[in-house]
């Protein structure tokens, strides 16, 4: 049998061209197998092989969404694939939106088979988790070693037509499909088991997890913004200059309230961002960019807010954990409570 | 984030470049944005045209917090 035809793509980092600075690197095929695609195609051994590295930069892919990826779509057909693996992605978030996107799109658009790898908590995860199988990773790439035997597993089963397990079996995040498989027991002597064992006290494991949904429904609007007191609260790790708390570039173990009444512009002298997950240039040479203060400022002083809240708060959500961040919230909400504000405005990068 | 400050009462306006993750996170009120980097901002543009652009992100989050919603809204322009 021939080797499958295998394209993989790959985000700049791991392409080896830089880091947040080549964060905008425009879609292309790697002309050498970058190291991470050639460890891969070890892996694959003789049943595949990869034919082509399809390259972007993490931000210019989800700034660019339409055109990057028809950009991306051209070059993997010219590449004439059987199979397209993306990542592994780990905790990166904008290169897991891109995984899954990529993925989506060569399962709708060429019918062919993909799927990627990334971290539980990765937000591509939620994005893409029913159309896209994902394979389950550590969240950083520290993790590589192990991670890139299980893609290339998962890929020689996929080629082999192999029967795809369980998600506990396969190492996969759930999808929710349903799948007909036989079984010693009929299902009422199965549920009565489970009756009995729940009765008991004792584990068991349910054949139909609820979903869960987890909404919050929108608040009414603000009767008259003019006379409403405003807050601010950014993920974009804008701190006062020097980072005094110290909040940690990525998965931040804490978020900031900062004192702005003295303020009425932020500047390269007072602020800067601690943010670790994008470049920070721009958010440095004028962190108004992120938190809008002259705007604001101006808006307070022509009445067209009531007032601008003297603290905004701050953290950076760069592989920060969901019950981090939701601990955070819970913790600046009561903090906004108590001091009577209205309504938040909340930047993220 | 948003999520739970709005559970807590208040209403929010997430400002952010890239929608789908607010979506998924669970914001009501969304104004899309320029950059990643550089979400209420454009280095390309003159300082004042920079501000202009700025304040008329901003002025268009008040709307939004004006703006009763049912259900998920992307404020598009």
């Amino acid at each position: 049998m021939a080797k499958a035809r295998v394209v993989h793509y790959i985000n700049q980092f791991f392409a080896g061209i830089g880091g947040e600075e080549k964060a905008n690197v425009k879609p292309h095929v790697s002309v050498e197998l970058p190291v991470i695609s050639q460890q891969l195609a070890k892996l694959l051994g003789d049943e595949a092989e990869i034919v082509a590295t399809v390259v972007c930069g993490d931000s210019y892919f989800n700034e660019n969404l339409e055109s990057a990826k028809s950009e991306i779509l051209e070059m993997i057909k010219k590449a004439n694939p059987d199979m397209l693996i993306a990542g592994p992605a780990f905790n990166a978030g904008r290169y897991g939106m891109a995984c899954g996107t990529v993925v989506k799109m060569v399962q709708d658009e060429m019918d062919l088979k993909a799927f990627t790898a990334m971290y539980e908590e990765n937000p591509g995860v939620d994005v893409f988790k029913k159309d896209v199988l994902i394979i389950k990773t550590s969240d950083s790439a520290a993790g590589m070693r192990k991670a890139l035997p299980s893609v290339a597993k998962m890929a020689l089963k996929i080629i082999n037509g192999e029967n795809i397990g369980t998600p506990d079996e396969e190492g996969t995040i759930t999808r929710g499909l349903r799948v007909n498989v036989f079984s010693e027991e009929r299902g009422s002597m199965r549920a009565v088991n489970m009756l009995v064992k729940k009765l008991k006290g004792e584990s068991f494991t349910t054949e139909y997890p609820m979903p869960i949904f987890d909404r919050v429904a929108a608040k009414p609007a603000i009767k008259d913004i003019t006379k409403a007191k405003i807050a601010v609260v950014t993920s974009g790790g804008i701190v006062p200059k020097h980072n005094p708390d110290r909040i940690e570039s990525s998965s931040a173990s804490k978020y900031g309230r900062y004192d702005i009444s003295t303020f009425k512009t932020l500047s390269e002298a007072d602020h800067e961002t601690a943010h670790g997950g994008y470049d920070p240039t721009y958010a440095n040479l004028d962190p108004n960019r992120v938190v809008p203060m002259d705007v604001l400022r101006d808006l307070e002083h022509e009445g067209k807010i009531g007032s601008l809240f003297q603290y905004f708060y701050s953290t950076v959500g760069n592989g920060t954990s969901v019950a981090n961040s939701v601990k955070y919230a819970e913790d600046i909400a009561k903090d906004l409570l108590a001091n009577n504000v209205d309504a938040v405005i909340l930047t993220s990068t | 984030m948003v999520k739970e400050i709005e559970r807590a009462g208040i209403p929010v306006v997430h400002m952010c470049t890239v929608v789908p993750i607010s979506l998924t996170v669970g914001a009501n009120r969304i104004i899309p944005t320029i950059a990643i980097p550089h979400p209420l901002g454009n280095p390309s543009l003159e300082a004042i045209e920079e501000k202009l652009l700025r304040r008329k992100l901003v002025e268009k989050a008040l709307v939004a917090l004006e703006t009763e919603v049912d259900g998920q809204t992307v404020f598009e322009d």
